[in-house]
Parts: structure tokens; sequence; C-alpha cells
């Protein structure tokens, strides 16, 4: 009797798991479902070449997205710059070279910069970052692409220390023992072991971190002078600009549903999770990459 | 021969010298600016925090008074996304790490959840919008900016809770059934107490960036000045992140005073979740007896 109730017990908890389980597989459904419902329309709302212009003022039903598609590349790249020396460059030290106690300061330190809601950076970019490059370059606006690219730099670090060390501790020992072995010294046997070993993790932490710049929100808003210009030279980084993610965060709130303005946040919505979607598979292939290699290595 | 051996050497120690010395710049140059942030915030922001400013309402169009409606409404939030998101999580962690078999499905659950990970906030955003707001007819509301949250929230409480039931050694389950446990005792009795300080630190690593979190709610459930606390979950509310954004770009003639605050209140919070882990994780080092 009691062996019965358990086992239908158990069968209702089992059931419950697994059904939590695919939720995720249900959540991305729902997701791609709701943008592409919502979205969609923007297509037939607005011819596609108009769509695809230089032009974004909705006030006057002028819906060209590139140049918040370009605002949210030159960012990304310029934070990219920024985030990945520095990254690697710490994810190493701390990994290989830092005395323990030295790590065990970094590395809750690195974990507070991640734990920073965006909006603190946006703040202290407003008050902090944007006055000292408007003062240093002699700009008329220190709301710029380039502070947008410093302050998402320090967004995209965490990940890309965190994963990218990751990757170095899982570098067996016997590798490194061998190489200072056979007498090279610490620092070529970083470059010419450690590292290489760790590539693919590293590339994947490269990855994710650009996957997180592209979709930072707040922090851009708040820094980058939200003007929709097309960037089209170098000197743009030192321009005003607005990204995707900054265009739907300011504007959504005041369009009327089911209007083409709001069609057309739901489509640059398409496209950010499009973007993110192939930043996210092209990680993933690296990490699969590298097991199977790991399998030919052992078996 | 020896003395170009020697030579050699010198150079490699040479050069190992030098890149160290790089390397050294750059993750100290990397590491400096976080703890200038937390001392800058600290030193302009304490003087601004008194009882008044974190107990009461706003006056004056939020350029006096106090915060407390924001930082219950991040409580709520908080609360709200917990809620939804720790049992979800834990139950899809226990799936995988000890129900899943390795088969396509399990393939295509992972890569939902990466994906899920790799969205942004923003996109939460409209998603929570044309839902929870739109469709089921929440409204702007705790309720709706709460789920909102917790799907965001999803994909770091279930990879850390996974990892740390993957940690937990296969030796103690076998023990454990081959006692005569069912499957689910052996999960409930001893697989889940012996991961519960990872699962903590996942929990409370995911709840820190949902509270943290601005894009999500911006057109769920945050409010830019409400006279009154929220008292249903039908309410909207005022927020700590979204009131910060709001007091430094939206509102003109902000005394920096109470912005600095703001600041303030935000990164305790966050220091306090941060110190909470770390000493979950260390004392969960010092107790493991495998």
């Amino acid at each position: 009797m009691i062996a019965k109730r358990t086992n239908f017990f158990e069968k209702i908890i089992t059931l419950m798991i697994q059904l939590s389980g695919f939720s995720s597989i249900l959540f991305v459904l729902l997701i791609l479902f709701f943008l592409l419902g919502e979205g969609s329309p923007a297509l037939f709302d607005i011819p596609i070449s108009e769509l695809f212009s230089d032009r974004w003022y909705p006030i006057e039903g002028y819906y060209g997205i590139l140049p918040l598609i370009l605002g949210s590349l030159v960012v990304t790249l310029g934070a990219s710059l920024v985030a990945v020396p520095f990254g690697i460059l710490t994810a190493v030290f701390i990994a290989e070279i830092a005395p323990k106690w030295l790590q065990e300061i970094m590395k809750p330190l690195v974990e507070l910069l991640a734990g920073l809601p965006s909006v603190v950076l946006g703040f202290l970019g407003i008050l902090v970052v944007s006055p000292f490059l408007r003062d240093t370059f002699n700009l008329p606006t220190g709301l710029t692409a380039l502070t947008g690219s410093l302050l998402l730099g320090g967004i995209a670090i965490p990940t890309i220390v965190s994963i990218s060390e990751d990757a170095l501790n899982n570098v067996p020992d016997t590798y490194r023992h061998g190489s200072l072995a056979l007498g090279l010294t610490r620092w070529q046997t970083i470059w010419g072991v450690t590292v290489p070993a760790a590539k693919s993790g590293i590339l994947m932490a490269v990855m994710l971190g650009v996957g997180r710049t592209i979709g930072e929100t707040m922090t851009v808003m708040m820094v980058t002078g939200n003007a929709p210009i097309l960037p089209t030279s170098f000197n743009a980084l030192f321009m005003p600009i607005r990204t995707m993610t900054a265009t739907i965060a300011s504007e959504m709130g005041e369009v009327a549903t089911n209007s083409p303005h709001y069609h057309v946040l739901f489509f640059i919505g398409i496209v950010l999770f499009l973007f993110t979607l192939a930043v996210n598979i092209v990680a993933s292939n690296i990490s699969a990459r590298k097991i199977k290699r790991a399998e030919r290595i052992l078996s | 021969m020896q003395n170009t051996r020697k030579s050699n050497l010198t150079k490699q120690l040479r050069i190992e010298k030098i890149g160290f010395t790089i390397f050294t710049i750059f993750a100290i140059a990397t590491v400096l600016p976080i703890i200038a942030v937390v001392i800058y915030i600290i030193y302009l922001g304490s003087p601004a925090i008194s009882w008044e400013f974190i107990s009461a309402m706003p006056s004056d169009g939020m350029r006096a008074g106090g915060i407390w409606p924001a930082i219950i409404g991040t409580f709520y939030l908080t609360i709200g996304t917990a809620i939804f998101s720790v049992p979800l999580g834990i139950a899809a962690a226990i799936y995988l790490s000890e129900y899943a078999a390795a088969n396509r499905l399990t393939q295509i659950i992972r890569m939902a959840i990466i994906n899920l990970a790799g969205i942004p906030s923003v996109v939460y955003g409209l998603f929570g919008l044309g839902l929870f707001v739109i469709l089921l007819n929440f409204g702007t509301s705790i309720l709706a900016a709460s789920l909102t949250l917790s799907i965001m929230t999803l994909p770091v409480i279930i990879s850390t809770t996974e990892e740390a039931l993957r940690a937990v050694p296969q030796s103690f389950r076998v023990v454990s059934v081959s006692l005569g446990a069912t499957k689910w005792q052996t999960i409930w009795r001893v697989v889940l107490p012996q991961a519960i300080p990872g699962i903590l630190t996942g929990v409370v690593l995911g709840l820190e960036r949902a509270a943290g979190e601005t894009a999500p709610i911006l057109f769920t459930g945050a409010a830019f000045f409400l006279p009154r606390l929220p008292n249903s979950p039908f309410d909207a509310t005022m927020a700590l992140p979204y009131h910060l954004f709001v007091i430094s770009t939206q509102v003109p003639g902000m005394p920096i005073q109470i912005q600095y605050g703001t600041v303030m209140v935000l990164l305790a919070f966050v220091l306090i979740m941060n110190i909470i882990v770390t000493v979950i994780r260390s004392r969960a080092r010092a107790k493991r007896q495998w």
C-alpha cells in the first residue's frame, strides 16, 4: 500500500521535473513567436527598401533601421577592442601568473563588476567618463559612441575574464609541468602550451562577451547621446550614436499598440534576437568542437 | 655552445620579465577602476544616506525626500522573480542532471538554455509586453515584470544548479538506491542537500542580476513615480535601478546628492549579495567531505 502511494507520488514528481526541464524550449519558442507575431507586420506596413534605408525619424514616418544596426555594431566593435585585450590578459594573469593571495582579491573584484547594474555604469558614464572625454578630445558633447564603447567594455570584461579563466584552469597541470621540465620558462609555457590549449575556451569567452555587449541596453542609452546618425567614417566614434537596444527602450513606452512604429520596434527586436542567436551558435560550435577534440585525444 | 645556451636562457628570462610586467599592467588597469568606482561611490554617496533618505517617500517631484518606494519595489520584484524562477530553475536542473538521457532532445534543451542566456534584456521586455502585459492582460504590473525577470533569470539558476548537482559524487546516488530508496528519495534526501551551497550561489547571483535590471521592466511594470506604495501584484511599482535611470537622465534640476545616494544604495545591495555568495562558497568548501 505504502509502496503504491510512493510510486504514484514518484510518478507525479518525475512528470513535473520533466515538464520543468522542457520549459526552456517552450520559453524560447514563445519569445520567438511573440517577436515574429508583433514584428513581422512591419514588413507589410513599410516597404523593405525603406525599412533598411538610412533615415530613422518615426514621427515623420521614416523607419530606416540601418543607422541603428550600424550604431550597435560600432559600439560593439569599440567595446570588443577594449574588452578583449584587457579581459584575456587579466584572465591569463589571474590563472597563470598572480600569486594565490592576489587571485583571492582580483576574482571577487571582477565578480563585483559583473554584478553592478548597468544603470550604475551608465550613471558613472554621464558623470565621470563623458565629461572627461569631452575635455580630453575637445568634443561638443561627451555622450558619444566612444563613451559607450568604453563602458560596454567594462560590461563585457567580467564575462571574458571568468570564462577564459575557467578554460585556463581546465588545462591539465601535466601540460605545464611537461613544458617546464623541458627547460622552457613560465612565459614560454604560457604562450606555447597553456594558452593554445585553452584557445577554444578563450574564443568562446570572447564571443559570449561580445554577445552581451550587443544586447546591453541601459548603459548605451544613457551615454551614447541617442542620435540616429549613420556612422560612415572613423569619426563616428567621437559622435553621438543610437543603438538598436536603446531605440527599443526609449521609444516603446510611447508608441500606440499595433501602430507601424510599434511593429518596427518589435522588428528591431527580431534583428537583435538574430544577432545574438548567431553569436551564440558560433560560440557553442566552438565548445562542441573542443569536446570532440578532447574525446579524440582521450580515446 | 654552453655560452649560447646560457645567453639564450638569459634572453628568455628577460622576455619573461617584460611579458609578466605587461600582463600585470593590464590586469591592474582592469581591476583598479573597479576599486576606484567603489571608493568613489561610497565617498560621494554615504553623506547622502540617512534614515529619512531610505525610509521616506520622494517629494517635490523626486527632488527631495527619500527613495523608499523604489527600495520596496525592487524588493517585491525580486521576491516575485524568486517565486517563479527558483522552483522552476532547480527542477529543470534536476531534470538535466539526474533524468535526461544523452539524446537529441537534451541537446535541444541545452541549446534553448544557451539561447535564453543570450537574449538581450530589452528583448525580454518586448516579450513580457506582448505576452504578460497585453495578451494575458496583467497590465504593467509587478506580476508581469516578475514573470519577465523570472524567464530571464532561469538560465543562470539552471546552469549553476546543474553544475552543483553534477559535482555530487555518483557513489552517493548508487549507495542510496542500493539501500532501497527511490530515485526521487535519493535526489531529495541525498543529492539536493549536498548541492545546496552551489544552488544558493546560483540563486543569489541570478536574483542579483534580476534586481539590477532595468530594460526588462521598462514596459512591463516599472513606474516613473507613484504617490503611494503598490498594494497588489497587479499594481505597477517604482524600482531602484529604474529610479536611478529616471533621476539621472529624465528629471532636470535633480540634486546630485539624491543621485549619489541612490547609487550608493544599489552598490550596497550588490556588495551584500556578493559577500553572501563568498561566505556560502568558502563555508561549503571548508565543510565538504568529498
